[in-house]
């Protein structure tokens, strides 16, 4: 029998696997047994209602999907009367995800959604796509302490901050989310692109710029929370490109708590199910009892004859 | 005469989809029996499929799982309503039109390889017990989906007039299948002008006045689905139309494959996987 629990500071997870906000909701569970999930992530809500991006929402590259939602949905009072009692048909603990334009709206939706029902709130400070241009909080450190000790000061609930990885100085950005109180950080948000077809020479997406998505971002994002784990004492869920067992385990290894998916469960919708079940299989042929064990795990130092090798004149 | 496999025995509605049945839609493992050219631009995949997803109701759809046409990863699945479906013989037909690089990857399925497809998806087409006769009209790749919806309206004794709208003699297809199913078969094309939608509009108006249209059905062509939904509006008929969006997930989480509908005067986003692909006629403001 191996142990597939992971905490999240005070949150326990009965395994490291959770749908990456934005591609899940409580009306997958006609298709897949939503109480073997790690946790359940909604979708980002914001205050009001919103849209979300014009169409074409989607646009397919040579290395993974470009995307731009916009955010779309009917704002946060209908999450807490229609959506919330959804989802708490379901045992995994709830993840409310929540956006805003404003450091102060944030903090307001914060205690908003810190209702006994909601067990996280993640907060996406790092969507591309909701403003044209890409802009968002998590490009700047200054700005993610702030709005992050904001929301801190709201509410009571853990926070896990999700960050950018359009951001140059990530490893600073994930320091200053911990220093504002961020419970755990999820790295990362998708990476700001462009498509252009080439016969009518405007872009592929509705909204000009989205996000790509791609099993081609884990070795980037594997760097990423690797870096950053070594910098924060907090959490780190790992998301990006996960669509193995195996990729659990490496995200693990460089440091990641848990791992959300995405993409992976769009080409297979029983994707997530699959990768704990291969989880467990792989720790029984591995032997490990406990996969916590495997957080931060990767052995950092080179093996000693690789660096007498790396001595030796050629 | 083609047996039906959706007569489902629903107290009012026929053949609608039950919404959110529990772990109802799945990916399986299919082996493909054929996958040939009908034309030069369209080719038929028969598949042999498992019972789970032979439960498929018309106008539903699968997301189908498209080999690569060129090396290159096909990243997401590509949704399909199906052309026909026979429970006893285990197989299931989707008619394509060989497009993008989806399409062009699924034409290089070949007979024997297994094929993965996920679903049944979506709310399909239903008929309400009162309609007598039903008017279909369909263009190009929708003929497919205009197929099922036929079949169970016929099984069940429901008088079918197909309006089958093609460019050219050769690329008119399915006439035999709707004729088989005892369908009365006008068939419309760009070459002569009859898919002129002002004839197109002198036929339905024919059959309105013969009291041959108690439901329209639709799929594939906006300036069909215009005039279909104008003819239904001025004579009080109602109407569903199955529609088509980029697609990844299938099942409502993404919100990539929303369209705009009015409802009630206002505009509205809908998503095409799960509130739809059919939709009321009316509500419908483009294919």
């Amino acid at each position: 029998m191996v142990d597939l629990s992971v905490r999240i500071g005070d949150v326990t997870l009965a395994n490291p696997v959770m749908p990456a906000s934005g591609t899940f909701s409580y009306e997958v569970g006609n298709i897949i047994d939503i109480n073997r999930l790690g946790a359940m992530v909604a979708k980002t809500i914001s205050r009001e209602p919103r849209w979300g991006n014009p169409t074409p929402r989607m646009a397919e590259t040579e290395a993974g999907i470009i995307q731009s939602i916009g955010l779309p949905g009917k704002g946060v009072r209908y999450f807490l009367d229609h959506m919330i009692p959804e989802y708490k048909k379901y045992t995994p603990p709830l993840v409310a995800s929540i956006s805003a334009a404003t450091a102060e709206d944030f903090a307001a939706m914060a205690r908003d959604v810190s209702v006994p029902e909601v067990d996280v709130i993640e907060v996406n400070i790092s969507c591309p796509t909701r403003d044209p241009s890409g802009g968002n909080f998590a490009l700047h450190t200054e700005h993610t302490r702030n709005v992050v000790s904001g929301i801190r000061a709201a509410t009571d609930k853990p926070v896990w901050a999700k960050l950018s990885p359009n951001a140059g100085d990530l490893v600073g950005i994930a320091v200053g989310a911990e220093q504002g109180g961020a419970d755990a950080l999820v790295i990362s948000n998708t990476f700001l692109s462009l498509k252009i077809d080439t016969d009518t020479f405007r872009p592929s997406l509705g909204n000009k710029l989205g996000g790509l998505v791609s099993p081609a971002l884990k070795p980037i994002v594997l760097r990423m929370v690797y870096q950053c784990a070594k910098e924060v004492s907090i959490p780190i869920i790992g998301l990006g490109g996960v669509t193995k067992a195996e990729d659990v385990v490496e995200y693990m290894l460089a440091g990641a708590s848990a791992v959300g998916v995405g993409y992976a469960a769009f080409r297979n919708p029983s994707a997530l199910t699959a990768i704990i079940d291969d989880l467990e299989k792989w720790c029984e042929r591995k032997g490990i009892a406990r996969l916590s064990d495997l957080i931060g795990a990767m052995i950092d130092e080179p093996p000693a004859d690789t660096m007498d090798a790396a001595a030796r004149p050629l | 005469m083609i047996e039906s496999p959706f007569f489902a025995s629903q107290p009012d509605r026929v053949g609608e989809a039950p919404h959110h049945a529990h772990l109802q839609a799945a990916e399986c493992e299919c082996v493909v029996v054929s996958n040939d050219w009908v034309n030069e631009e369209y080719k038929l995949m028969v598949l042999d499929a498992p019972p789970k997803a032979l439960g498929v109701r018309p106008g539903q759809f699968f997301q189908l799982r498209c080999p690569s046409p060129d090396g290159a990863e096909v990243w997401t699945r590509r949704p399909m309503s199906i052309y026909a479906a026979y429970p006893e013989q285990g197989r299931l037909d989707f008619l394509y039109k060989v497009a993008g690089r989806g399409t062009q990857g699924l034409a290089t399925a070949k007979a024997g390889g297994t094929f993965n497809i996920a679903g049944p998806f979506g709310r399909g087409f239903w008929l309400e017990p009162a309609w007598k006769n039903i008017v279909v009209l369909g263009r190009g790749v929708g003929l497919a989906t205009m197929a099922p919806i036929s079949q169970l309206a016929a099984a069940g004794g429901v008088g079918v007039t197909a309006i089958l709208s093609a460019r050219s003699p050769s690329l008119a297809m399915s006439a035999e299948l709707f004729e088989g199913i005892g369908a009365q078969v006008i068939p419309v094309l760009d070459t002569d002008g009859t898919s002129d939608v002002g004839n197109v509009e002198r036929l339905i108006e024919g059959l309105i006045a013969d009291g041959r249209a108690d439901a329209f059905f639709t799929c594939g062509s906006s300036r069909l689905l215009a005039l279909m939904k104008r003819l239904g509006k001025a004579h009080g008929i109602p109407g569903q139309v199955a529609m088509e969006q980029i697609m990844a997930c299938g099942y409502g989480a993404c919100y990539i494959c929303v369209k705009t509908f009015e409802v009630n005067g206002e505009r509205v986003l809908k998503r095409v996987c799960l509130d739809g692909p059919v939709f009321d006629m009316q509500e419908a403001v483009g294919w």
